[in-house]
């Protein structure tokens, strides 16, 4: 059998179908930057330390960093930018702003995403369950305090006790 | 850094995953949820020709007949962590899941993907080897069982040939038992600096220590003496672990850290 190094997919994007041939050696994160000129996801340490990259994909964060493109033939990929649109995280995102949770804005996109799945699946969560939440992204300007007060005030004033 | 080039294939049934490692050998590598493998793959520390993709094959998943709680290696980590049978007939690995890495890679990665690649900071290896599992093995000739203290064997090595897969463990349910896993990391979900899986079930006492050297290791030293007392137990310790040093902690810091968790986790098996 003669090896090829490219593989194309079907995929849906932010709601779109994408058909695409991709070099298997490609990540998710490249994927959407280089091919689909999606520039909200970023990659960073590019070995699924950092978190920067975090993504969904069928629905579930991930980190685009670590899967490849050519394994996601029939997936569902939604990017901060379809998140954006959709309005689903506007609450989530004006509280970052208020909070003043970002300052470079690197690791945004991907702090967004892990909170957002956070506050689906815990929709009260306390500041602990927040942090260990949130562990897997690492933010070097603001020193995650004003991070877990975003999160925590969107989760507030979603379920006002 | 990027991914050297390779080839991908997605196996579409284990005759065709079978036939594809037999064609290439020592030039393929397995993919799963692929958190370890991709990883390795953009640091260069890997160069396969051909990654064959095994995510869409049929898993055993999580099942449970009365005795035997069985779990297949394509489950994904965040499913260990909240699935109801596994919490009720395995809590030792409910425990151990919260731990791995963090939300965002237990999504996507693997049971059978750490247990095949034995990082020794891995928390399933140690609870698959102190709750007495048995680990079942595929290939082109068939299946195999072998005891989970006699798959691993060493820093990222295990018992399985080329062409042959892990598929599933099978764990025995021990109502009476009582388990705790614990680990201290940096940070929550980064790679332990020590782990400790204990498992007491009437007959006898397991510790199985993780991230000490080179892959799972039991304490059978510590648990002979821990009928009189934790001073005791800790004090056995040392005959049982020979600790690594690295960046994260010196091979004395580990054994202290060792045997902090040898006493949190006694009283917690005990009381």
């Amino acid at each position: 059998m003669t090896l090829s190094l490219e593989t194309d997919i079907a995929l849906t994007v932010n709601g779109a179908p994408v058909r695409a041939r991709v070099q298997a050696r490609t990540h998710l994160v490249d994927f959407l930057r280089d091919e689909l000129g999606l520039t909200g996801s970023h990659a960073g340490c590019e070995h699924g330390v950092c978190g920067a990259c975090t993504i969904r994909v069928d629905g579930l964060a991930v980190r685009g960093c670590l899967v490849l493109a050519a394994s996601l033939d029939g997936s569902t990929v939604d990017t901060i930018e379809g998140l954006h649109d959709s309005g689903a995280i506007a609450d989530l995102q004006e509280h970052f702003h208020v909070r003043n949770a970002l300052q470079c804005g690197f690791c945004t996109a991907g702090m967004l995403v892990s909170a957002h799945e956070l506050l689906q699946s815990d929709p009260t969560p306390t500041r602990d369950a927040i942090r260990a939440h949130m562990s897997g992204n690492y933010c070097r300007c603001t020193g995650y305090q004003a991070i877990v007060d975003a999160i925590e005030a969107t989760a507030r004033a979603r379920h006002p006790a | 850094m990027k991914a050297p080039p390779f080839a991908y294939v997605r196996a579409t049934g284990h005759e065709h995953l079978f036939a594809l490692l037999a064609e290439h050998g020592d030039d393929a590598r397995i993919l799963a949820g692929g958190q370890s493998l991709v990883a390795a793959l953009n640091l260069r520390l890997s160069e396969p020709r051909l990654l064959v993709d095994i995510t869409r094959l049929q898993d055993p998943g999580v099942t449970f007949d009365g005795h035997t709680l069985t779990i297949g290696a394509l489950v994904r980590h965040a499913e260990i962590a909240r699935h109801p049978l596994i919490r009720e007939h395995a809590p030792l690995l409910h425990q151990a899941a919260q731990h791995v890495a963090h939300p965002a890679i237990r999504n996507r990665g693997t049971f059978g993907g750490s247990l095949a690649l034995n990082d020794p900071a891995a928390e399933y290896p140690a609870c698959m080897v102190a709750l007495g599992a048995t680990l079942r093995l595929r290939s082109a000739g068939g299946t195999r069982q072998v005891p989970a203290a006699a798959f691993f064997q060493g820093v990222y090595t295990t018992v399985l040939r080329p062409g042959e897969i892990l598929e599933a463990a099978e764990i025995r349910a021990a109502p009476a038992a009582r388990s705790v896993f614990l680990e201290l990391a940096r940070r929550h979900g980064d790679y332990a600096m020590v782990g400790l899986a204990a498992h007491r079930t009437p007959e006898a006492l397991h510790l199985v220590f993780m991230a000490v050297g080179d892959g799972p290791t039991a304490a059978p030293h510590a648990a002979a003496a821990s009928p009189r007392g934790l001073a005791a137990a800790q004090e056995a310790l040392a005959q049982d672990l020979r600790c690594s040093g690295d960046t994260q902690a010196s091979p004395a810091t580990r054994l202290h850290l060792a045997r902090v968790l040898l006493g949190r986790a006694l009283h917690q098996v005990q009381a």
